[in-house]
């Protein structure tokens, strides 16, 4: 059972890397809106207007 | 080109949809292909002569040509056209480079091609998914780093800040599957298409089960949730059920997958801790797995008529219910107890199915009718064709689910029965236990008749589609801000900007943790295998048989792993020690038993019995179904081979000597001779001693003969 040695420090270390990762992304407000991200896929991508227009117009 | 306001850059961009269509196309066909090999062997289990007594298409080589196919043709292809498709919305870019997504497709074609010439042909590295030589492995690495590359390089490229919870599915995937195979597939080249593994014995073991299952799991199950996450609510243009259990379930999956490769391994020589540890882990995995489930079902919630109505939707659902349903059969079998049971037996084929067939399979076709009608600015061919396609492949994997869990729990309980009286066994004759359960191979086979029937439906129904639709909707513009690093700097957000970095180093992290602890016996090998003096290496001869024994894919019906059980020790002899393994290169533990448990063969049955029994299964046991094996008598063991084969073996550090190697091919041929001498009594001519046949009689009859010694001792004692 010498691996336990091993085990509790890794799983030690790896749950305080998750805690801080958390804490980081709650900090970087990654998490403070956790609605919209998924509705915003469901939006269609906005298609270019096709006129000569603003085809002329993005070439300047 | 692009526009400037309020100081946003407004950038004009479109998508590779061809890449897309490409994948798209090679998922259908590889699809077909894997899915006639699956029927193929199913029909070659019911009858053995179904193998034709043709050494290319015997089961032993078609069914690791099966697994291949379904997982990295079929799977792999539908992966790659979900993730380019998807990925590239997500993040509102095109993919990275048109020019490496071209590599990565034909590189891709091809190493499946390689695989369905080299595995016929016997070119195997006698590990379960991981059966291509390493020229094909190494092309594999580069083809999935070039897929990485053009990933991240699209996820650099966004113009979307936000990760959608789709692609961390992604990016744990390709990281994972990326160490998977490196760790796995190490290995010394022999000859072209030949190498030994620098793994031996339980070692190889672990990892092969650590890699095998999480193949499983970071190639069947991670790309489909992401695929999941965004297909779905895209069909059904509803948002995610909860956006928050999505982040809590990837990163619980992630982290608690890595772990349980060990139930593979249960009652095995591995040590005890490690088979709890797995054991504990499987089961602790459930909670993630229903975590997305649930998701995944409630997402559909209040649309029930739409599912109802609509095939891609119906697809979905049944996915995402047979998803749950595996996930849960998977962590029961995994206890111990019913392990015990279900080990070795069709139980654990039924259980793979389910997952394979009732989740990724429905879930690729759900995708394919999403994708092409939408592609092509058109509607589906035929609904109705859709439905028969949905039946069909949910009546087909009702009957084959069930007809494999009747045959695995009846051949488990027949294993196992002892007469209380007389303590012996009930059925001593292995071959009862399997002519048994034939009937449920019928069932199976017609099951896998009716699956490949709907997807053939399904490959014309698209065929049609796309005919009857105009072009492709390729080259339409879109327009999106660009991201906007610069507002970063001023805030605190600059960490945030690295987030697709972050997210990548911490799921490497937790994945190697993982790993680290899995493969911590390898490293510790020296602690818990003790060394058995009488344990021996294999003679030259021997290692060509083995080779013969992994050409033909033995492993594939047959163990050489006897578990630490009462009934298999009367039935097989002594349970199996790690020690007697640390010569095997690859092991061949095996993980079913069509055919019974080989450890201790050797000295079990005459030389000649071995060569009736090769050259006719039924000469020597009534109701056998193993193939015939005529190639065996004609064709010639390579010897010229063999001293590079064992220099190979002592670089990997089996102790031969110099003069073994240097004499490997005339040990090998006096050793063939005296088997052959023993045979020429029974009339066998004596020209046969340099056919593959002896090689193969001198493997199968060294095998567990080492540590024989012992048992007759022990048993003098007894008495």
């Amino acid at each position: 059972m010498e691996a336990l040695y091993i085990l509790l420090p890794i799983s030690l270390i790896l749950g305080a890397t998750f805690l801080f990762l958390f804490i980081l992304s709650v900090k970087s407000g990654d998490l403070d809106d956790l609605d919209s991200p998924a509705k915003r896929i469901l939006f269609d991508d906005i298609k270019k207007i096709n006129n000569k227009e603003s085809m002329h117009e993005s070439k300047d | 080109m692009n526009q400037k306001t309020e100081g946003r850059v407004l950038e004009e961009f479109s998508y590779n949809d061809k890449i897309v269509r490409q994948f798209l196309y090679a998922t259908l066909g590889w699809g077909a292909v894997a899915l006639l090999l699956g029927v193929c062997i199913a029909f070659q289990l019911a009858s053995w002569k179904f193998n034709l007594g043709l050494e290319w298409v015997t089961f032993g080589r078609l069914r690791p040509l099966h697994t291949n196919a379904a997982i990295f043709a079929f799977c792999g292809n539908a992966i790659f056209a979900g993730v380019y498709y998807s990925t590239q919305r997500l993040c509102k870019a095109r993919i990275y480079n048109d020019a490496l997504s071209k590599v990565h497709f034909w590189g891709w074609q091809l190493i499946i091609l390689a695989a369905a010439i080299s595995l016929p042909l016997g070119y195997s590295h006698g590990k379960e998914y991981a059966e291509l030589e390493w020229p094909i492995d190494l092309a594999i690495t580069v083809v999935w780093v070039i897929f990485g590359i053009n990933f991240f390089g699209t996820l650099w490229k966004r113009r979307e800040r936000h990760i959608y919870v789709a692609l961390w599915f992604y990016i744990a995937t390709i990281i994972t599957v990326a160490i998977l195979h490196i760790v796995n597939s190490v290995e010394i080249p022999v000859s072209l298409m030949k190498s030994y593994p620098v793994w031996a014995g339980a070692q190889d073991a672990l990892i092969q089960w650590w890699y095998g299952h999480n193949a499983v799991a970071f190639f069947l199950t991670t790309p489909f949730l992401g695929l999941m996450y965004y297909f779905v609510p895209k069909a059904i243009n509803r948002p995610v059920y909860s956006y928050r259990l999505s982040i809590i379930h990837f990163w619980s999956l992630v982290f608690i997958y890595i772990w349980a490769g060990p139930h593979h391994l249960l009652y095995t020589s591995l040590p005890e801790w490690a088979q709890t540890l797995g054991m504990v882990f499987s089961i602790i995995l459930w909670a993630p797995s229903w975590g997305g489930m649930i998701n995944g079902l409630m997402t559909l919630k209040g649309a029930w008529d739409r599912v109802r109505k609509e095939p891609v939707l119906k697809f979905f659902a049944t996915s995402i219910t047979f998803y749950g349903m595996a996930t849960f059969e998977g962590p029961l079998m995994a206890i111990k107890s019913v392990n015990a049971l279900a080990h070795y037996t069709d139980w654990v084929v039924g259980h793979v199915h389910s997952g394979t067939i009732g989740w990724n399979v429905m879930i690729i076709s759900g995708i394919l009718y999403y994708l092409i009608p939408k592609m092509f600015n058109t509607k589906l061919y035929s609904d109705k064709l859709a439905n028969f396609h949905f039946w069909s492949t949910t009546v087909g994997l009702v009957l084959y689910i069930f007809s494999m869990l009747a045959a695995g729990i009846t051949q488990g309980l027949m294993w196992r029965a002892i007469d209380t009286k007389t303590g012996q066994l009930v059925y001593p004759n292995f071959v009862e236990t399997v002519t048994k359960i034939v009937p449920m191979y019928w069932v199976r086979a017609f099951g896998g008749v009716f699956i490949l029937t709907g997807f053939v439906i399904m490959i014309y129904n698209l065929y049609k589609t796309i005919k009857l639709a105009k072009k492709p909707n390729d080259g339409e513009i879109f327009t999106a801000y660009a991201l906007d690093r610069s507002k970063d700097l001023s805030k605190g957000h600059r960490k945030l900007e690295g987030l697709t970095a972050l997210f990548t180093v911490l799921t490497v992290v937790a994945v190697l943790i993982g790993s680290a602890i899995e493969i911590m016996p390898s490293i510790l090998a020296s602690k818990w295998i003790e060394k058995d003096p009488r344990v021996k290496p294999y003679t030259s001869l021997e290692i060509a048989g083995r080779d013969i024994y992994i050409r033909e894919g033995c492993y594939v019906c047959h163990s050489q792993m006897i578990r630490t059980m009462a009934h298999e020790e009367i039935r097989y002899g002594k349970a199996s020690q790690a020690s007697e393994f640390i010569y095997d290169r690859p092991f061949q533990w095996g993980s079913r038993r069509i055919g019974p448990d080989l450890q201790r063969i050797g000295g079990k049955y005459s030389d000649l019995w071995h060569y009736r029994h090769m050259y006719d299964p039924r000469e020597v046991t009534a109701g056998s179904i193993m193939p015939i094996y005529p190639w065996l008598f004609k064709k010639k063991t390579d010897l010229g081979v063999l001293t590079k084969k064992l220099s190979v073996m002592k670089a990997l550090g089996v102790p031969y000597s110099d003069e073994e190697i240097k004499n490997a091919k005339a040990d090998a041929l006096a050793q063939a001779e005296s088997i052959t001498k023993r045979l020429e009594k029974d009339g066998v001519d004596p020209k046969m001693k340099n056919k593959q046949i002896i090689a193969l009689i001198a493997y199968l009859q060294r095998l567990g003969v080492d540590i024989q010694e012992e048992l007759e001792i022990e048993e003098e004692d007894e008495e």
